[in-house]
């Protein structure tokens, strides 16, 4: 039996309550809605690209535990990197949530393995991931992006 | 005092001998064993109807309507009593207004189609309301849609009640149909469906009933009623999924055309002319779902034989028990406080969300269903992206109830 402590960690719940660049950024070069039509998460991406990198980066909506938490560590995770080293994460990030983690997953994630426990919630895979799809189409230049 | 003694509840109605019924109820999930709240989305199943497809798949087997021989004799027989069966469960006056068909999407589907496309023109107006399921609001945008004609929707209260007088005003010489929701899967609500009947066919108006969230909990009487179509889903009367029933009034199942071409719902095809079957197998095209069927005369005999009002009486005390200890529970809301209720309880919870305590109770055994409960509009209404809902079934017990109360303790802990 998986025990809820694995899911819903301190670090998760906690930046599920007080979410980091949860913010509008009107000056921002992209953006794009996420929606997860499963259960109504929708999340906002904002991104400030200069050059190859993610300048700034910040978030807005609404969302399960999960997503909000995630979201708000991927802006953390990002700001500064490159278009592509953020897929190179997220791509890992991914892995990471089906149970399928790189053998240096935690140097390449960082805090970011505390969604280890997601791999045992299958339904909840969507939810960690809901914000680095979004990520993902402001970054391709797409306006919407749904998880189904 | 005995668990047995403590969940007799109602009128002698003996939940701990129902229960026996369903094997499914017996397991455990991860480790506890399962509290079943998830009965609005379909309800379990009885031995007696597992067993009766198994039967009609052991010995009976065969097309219906078609076949000289024994076993299609049998199934045709079969299948047309059940359709007798569902005649009496909705006290329809003649079993050619039973019309068997997928669900209640599709029967709304159908009268949408057959209905809405004959009878609906640009200009005109079609009435639902504010806690409609997606299934009675979808096809009805469709037929709209295609016909220039406009959808409305009479608005709701704060509890979740229909605002009846804004429902009259909003029924003119344009409306050409009322649907409305007997019972809301979101809200719980009942709707006073005999009153506004009475108010459309003033305008003469005919009124379609959707009685998914209806059929598993009360006894429904469409002439009493007086509704026009009536529909409801064998999969949430304790039968199988991919069945139900249409009733329609004979006088207007006449005037429509069908639904789908096709075998069966002809008399005689031409590459010139065809010439449609008579009520109800114009609309029954193709080989349908006998097996189904058979399933659905069997979980109507089972609750029939269970009683209706033996089984609503149970629920609402359920729903009674479960509305006054989730109350009390701090931070708890409960989404739909109408006077008259059947069922479903919807809730949120301070700095939980939804999906966050579907989860949790998970992991206790306990299933609900956490979202929109494809009812956007009503969440809307209420301000909220999504509820958690508990939805009761005959099978339910206050001790379910006590743990469903425990588990949701245990999110708020796991959240503080
Ligand atoms: C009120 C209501 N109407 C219609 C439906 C659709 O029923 P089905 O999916 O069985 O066709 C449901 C099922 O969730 C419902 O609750």
């Amino acid at each position: 039996m998986s025990d809820l402590g694995d899911l819903y960690r301190e670090l998760i719940l906690e930046h599920s309550k007080a979410p980091r660049n949860f913010r509008q950024s009107p000056a921002a070069t992209r953006k794009a809605e996420g929606f997860n039509p499963l259960c109504g998460d929708r999340f906002t991406v904002y991104l400030t690209i200069e050059g190859d990198s993610i300048r700034d980066i910040s978030f807005q909506g609404s969302g399960c535990a999960i997503s909000k938490a995630s979201a708000s560590m991927m802006t953390q995770a990002v700001k500064g990197k490159s278009a592509a080293q953020a897929g190179r994460l997220f791509e890992s990030f991914h892995r990471l949530c089906t149970g399928q983690p790189h053998s240096n997953a935690d140097a390449e994630l960082g805090k970011l393995t505390v969604f280890s426990g997601v791999s045992e919630y299958p339904m909840r895979v969507k939810c960690a991931t809901l914000a680095w799809h979004t990520l993902q189409a402001a970054l391709e230049g797409k306006q919407e992006t749904t998880t189904e | 005092m005995s668990v047995a003694a403590k969940s007799v509840s109602g009128a002698g109605f003996d939940v701990e001998r129902a229960r026996a019924d369903f094997p499914i109820l017996q397991q455990k999930v991860h480790g506890k064993p399962l509290v079943y709240l998830d009965n609005a989305a379909t309800a379990q199943k009885p031995r007696a109807v597992i067993e009766a497809i198994s039967r009609y798949y052991e010995g009976t087997n065969s097309n219906v309507h078609r076949g000289v021989h024994y076993l299609s004799e049998q199934a045709t027989n079969e299948y047309e009593e059940v359709r007798r069966t569902a005649q009496k469960f909705l006290n329809a006056a003649d079993p050619r207004e039973i019309i068997f068909v997928r669900g209640t999407t599709e029967g709304i589907n159908l009268v949408a189609q057959s209905f809405g496309r004959s009878n609906v023109q640009a200009g005109d107006e079609i009435l639902i309301t504010g806690m409609e399921h997606h299934s009675n609001i979808v096809p009805w945008q469709i037929v709209s849609d295609e016909r220039a004609a406009t959808l409305r929707a009479a608005p709701i209260n704060d509890a979740g009640e229909l605002d009846l007088e804004a429902f009259s005003k909003m029924i003119g010489p344009k409306t050409k149909l009322v649907a409305v929701t007997h019972v809301s899967n979101a809200l719980g609500t009942v709707n006073p469906v005999r009153r506004m009947v009475e108010i459309a066919h003033s305008f003469q108006v005919p009124v379609l009933v959707d009685g998914a969230q209806a059929a598993p909990h009360m006894k429904v009487d469409v002439q009493a009623l007086g509704c026009d179509f009536y529909t409801f889903s064998g999969h949430k009367v304790y039968g199988p999924t991919g069945i139900g029933v249409l009733y329609g009034r004979a006088a207007l199942l006449e005037k429509m055309p069908p639904y789908q071409g096709g075998g069966d719902m002809i008399l005689s095809v031409t590459f010139e002319k065809t010439v449609y079957n008579r009520l109800p197998y114009k609309f029954e095209a193709g080989t349908p779902h006998i097996a189904g069927v058979i399933g659905l005369g069997a979980a109507l005999d089972y609750v029939n034989r269970l009683g209706l009002e033996q089984i609503g009486a149970h629920e609402s005390e359920l729903l009674r028990y479960a509305t006054d200890t989730l109350s009390a529970i701090p931070g708890l809301r409960i989404i739909g406080t109408a006077r008259d209720k059947a069922s479903v309880l919807s809730f949120t919870i301070e700095d939980i969300h939804p999906h966050d305590i579907g989860t949790i109770l998970d992991q206790q055994g306990v299933a609900i269903r956490t979202g929109h409960h494809c009812s956007q509009p009503v969440m809307q209404h209420f301000g909220v992206e999504a509820t958690a809902r508990a939805s009761f079934g005959l099978y339910n017990t206050k001790e379910e109830v006590d743990t469903l109360v425990r588990a949701i303790e245990r999110a708020r802990e796991v959240f503080e």
